[in-house]
């Protein structure tokens, strides 16, 4: 193997060889990056269950592709499976039905919702039971096929191990909102090493059910503007109110290099380096420092073996809730100091909320985009800005750049964040 | 050619279950035997195996922090602590900085006195729109949430013994307990990282655990059996509340400050297959087959059967095929008396390896004397299995330090 098929610390290259994206911006990275470059809002107003009385009630729900009525692991099933089908076929890689490597999928944890629980309850009704005794009995007494395919934790992965025939155990990692960019780091770090020539990353989430939505509606994460949902989610905005949910799932294909030269792949992009830190600060807070964060960010750079000020833009985690996007600003400054004042940060939450498990995977590929295509999505909604994190937002309006190594954050509750650099072929 | 220092080591363990509260009251059962600890009154027709009382003060010293955590965080953080403290990493905010976090979580839990309200309102409501507008908003607190979250043990573990060097969940069932010990093990093995604490717990006195199960039909009902005792009643598991993690750390890391290893994870390989006829078996002997060395003569197999069929079978079958390498295994399923502890199962058998290399023990006989045959003296080493209920197969092998 050559020395330009290494990085500076004498590890494998990973390439990207294929990228996939599904949001409610559209099915397609062709779609989703039409919209994204015209501003666009994939907020609305949630249909799928009534939001009489709720604090809030809209959402970027991705609503085309299954029936409404369907479970939220249906839904983060066909999504994956939309994102990852695209990736592969970018790739060319593997026979159909056998993805030459393993699967990383970040996906939600499984949990049965209410439609659900009242079936079983209901499938009990004779048993002269009440409570978890009821559902139990009704679990134990009857025959849930397709409950128990959905709701088991492996169950996502299993779903999409079948289909692409990806080798080994199917990994499914959680850490909350970080997740996406976890489900990156883990197939970087497999090729690296040498263990595996490919990898699918695959993230995706479809959480907007009338539960998790209370969660984080009594969490205060929320924006409550429901008169104008699409302008709802305004990152680094001074009248930023909280975050909106959304959906949507990516997929990368990383190769090894040196595979992916060797069998002729087009090179999309590299992964350069991975970053994370853990917060023991609070359990939906950060370190008042930020040093979190900054540990992530800074790890992420070291490990891509790039000075700091060789960031051309960055893709912000860019909640819009008061508390991230400040810690993000306390963060990158540090980081990043004189540097950041040059260098264009935009949030693609403010068009298609916060994807949650999905979002580092799905800002991996907004990233890439950016990269192939040079130019920079906006963050939209940002109209007043605030005086105590100034930012080139890349506000509201698309913009050309010639954009080399691209900086993608993510945190999450429980102290997790983690970080990406993502390269130029 | 093997580099010694990359070596990766056991060196501190965490264990808490229905047998014992701590690595000397485990040793002692392993070593002098000692039945089981069951309840098949509480949940019947189910079995648990109940917890043994904790004072989770002991490493959970804040009550901010117990209020905001419910039982299955409280027992993976007293375990995780436990071990901490085992490797001399407790209280040493330098290394616990750059200790590394892997946890195997499936959900929290349910308030199930919620969940009941919640149903009792909905079966005399009959408006679509109540869940949102009465229902719901009232009966939720922001706390339940946080204890559901699968990656909030390890969350906890960051708050409560300042771990954070970074912070990793798996999910799966038993496959989470296989990919968070074989994630931990390859990079230290890759010098990606030089120490991580890795482990996982269960919670088994839950009934939205056990409706979760039984959905599949995955729990053995009536009286207890041992795991090898229930193919003919249709097989299932025992759910088992255990609090299992260990700290492995490469031999240079450990040597460098001194720690005392309990023994060396020889290699770790986990697989994947789709349960139709003989696939486990096949799997789990290919799994050996990459097993890095081969030992021969009497080997511990300390299997994480469940209990559930015809998998249980097949792990046996496979179990049967190791004479035709030169081991002669000498059978423990450890699941027989701590139950099943779904994903924490992988990690409770390597703390059991890590205990038996350490006091030179093989565990007295824990269940069917025709698979479990009495065995006086100790092995050099001990094959670790977790076969999933319904899916993932993995094995690690431990050997002396």
């Amino acid at each position: 193997m050559t020395n330009d098929h290494r990085d500076a610390m004498g590890r494998p290259l990973v390439a990207i060889t294929g990228a996939g994206i599904v949001t409610s911006l559209g099915r397609d990275k062709a779609e989703n990056w039409a919209a994204l470059t015209a501003g666009k809002s994939g907020i609305k107003r949630i249909k799928r269950f009534p939001t009489d009385g709720l604090r809030t009630n809209f959402a970027a729900t991705v609503d085309f592709l299954t029936g409404e009525a369907s479970p939220a692991p249906a839904l983060t099933i066909e999504l994956a499976k939309h994102a990852a089908d695209e990736a592969i076929r970018e790739a060319a890689i593997g026979a159909q039905g056998h993805f030459p490597g393993p699967l990383f999928l970040a996906t939600p944890p499984a949990e049965l919702e209410w439609p659900q629980r009242k079936a079983l309850y209901h499938a009990g009704r004779n048993s002269g039971l009440t409570g978890y005794q009821r559902l139990v009995d009704a679990a134990r007494e009857g025959q849930w096929d397709e409950m128990n395919s959905l709701f088991q934790f492996a169950s996502v992965g299993e779903h999409l191990a079948q289909q692409f025939g990806t080798r080994g155990i199917p990994v499914s990692a959680s850490t909350a909102c970080a997740s996406g960019a976890t489900a990156i780091q883990l197939g970087v770090e497999a090729i690296r090493r040498g263990e595996v020539d490919a990898a699918l990353c695959v993230g995706t989430d479809a959480s907007v059910q009338i539960e998790a939505l209370i969660r984080f509606s009594l969490l205060s994460a929320l924006s409550t503007r429901n008169d104008q949902p699409e302008q709802a989610s305004r990152p680094f905005s001074k009248d930023r109110d909280g975050f909106v949910m959304g959906e949507g799932a990516a997929a990368l294909v990383l190769e090894s290099y040196a595979a992916a030269e060797a069998r002729g792949a087009t090179v999309l992009g590299f992964v350069l380096g991975c970053g994370e830190r853990a917060d023991n600060y609070h359990r939906t807070r950060s370190k008042p420092d930020a040093s979190a964060i900054i540990g992530a960010i800074a790890n992420a750079i070291s490990d891509a073996c790039i000075p700091a000020t060789q960031i051309d833009y960055v893709n912000a985690h860019g909640t819009s809730t008061p508390e991230n996007d400040k810690m993000e600003y306390l963060a990158l400054k540090h980081v990043l100091g004189e540097h950041l004042m040059a260098t264009p940060i935009s949030s693609s939450k403010s068009m298609i909320g916060h994807t949650l498990s999905a979002a580092g995977a799905i800002e991996a590929v907004i990233s890439l985009m950016t990269i192939r295509n040079g130019t920079l999505p906006p963050t939209i909604n940002y109209d007043v800005a605030d005086p105590e994190i100034p930012l080139d937002v890349v506000p509201n309006a698309a913009r050309p750049a010639r954009v080399e190594t691209v900086l993608s954050n993510s945190f999450g509750f429980g102290g997790q964040n983690a970080a990406l650099v993502l390269g130029a072929p | 050619m093997r580099d010694e220092g990359r070596d990766v080591l056991i060196t501190g363990v965490g264990l808490v279950s229905s047998l014992g509260r701590d690595t000397g009251e485990h040793v002692a059962h392993l070593r002098n035997g000692g039945g089981y600890m069951v309840d098949e009154q509480r949940f019947a027709p189910y079995c648990v195996h109940p917890l043994a009382p904790l004072d989770f003060a002991q490493q959970i010293p804040k009550k901010s922090d117990l209020k905001q955590m419910e039982a299955w965080q409280r027992i993976g953080v007293y375990a995780a602590g436990l071990a901490l403290s085992d490797a001399g990493l407790a209280g040493d905010a330098g290394l616990l900085q750059r200790t590394h976090l892997v946890v195997a979580a499936g959900s929290g839990e349910r308030d199930i006195g919620v969940d009941c309200d919640v149903l009792d309102k909905l079966s005399q409501i009959d408006d679509s729109t109540a869940l949102a507008k009465q229902v719901l908003p009232s009966a939720l607190r922001p706390t339940l949430f946080l204890a559901q979250l699968s990656n909030m043990l390890a969350g906890n573990i960051s708050i409560v013994h300042g771990v954070t060097a970074s912070s990793r969940t798996f999910m799966g069932e038993e496959v989470a307990g296989l990919a968070a010990i074989e994630n931990a093990f390859r990079r230290i093995a890759a010098g990606q990282i030089d120490i991580a604490i890795v482990g996982g717990a269960l919670n088994a006195e839950r009934e939205d655990l056990l409706l979760g199960y039984e959905l599949g039909h995955n729990l053995w009902r009536g009286s207890y059996a041992s795991v090898w005792d229930r193919a003919e009643g249709g097989g299932g598991f025992i759910p088992g509340g255990v609090g299992a993690f260990i700290v492995l750390e490469s031999r240079a890391h450990a040597e460098a400050r001194s720690a005392e290893p309990y023994a060396r994870v020889v290699d770790v390989a986990t697989g994947h297959c789709d349960r139709t006829d003989g696939a486990t078996q096949r799997v789990l002997q290919e799994l050996y087959v990459r097993m890095h060395e081969k030992p021969t003569g009497p080997l511990t197999v300390l299997s994480g059967a469940s209990g559930a069929a015809p998998v249980t079978g097949e792990e046996i079958a496979f179990i049967n095929t190791l004479p035709s390498h030169g081991a002669e295994p000498i059978v423990r399923g450890f699941g027989s008396t701590f139950g099943h502890s779904v994903e924490a199962q992988f990690p409770t058998g390597l703390a059991l390896a890590a205990l038996a290399c350490r006091h030179k023990l093989t565990p007295k006989e824990m269940g069917n004397a025709e698979i479990e045959r009495p065995f006086s003296s100790s092995t050099a080493h001990a094959l670790v299995t977790c076969v999933g209920h319904w899916r993932g197969e993995g094995m690690a092998l431990v050997g002396a330090a």
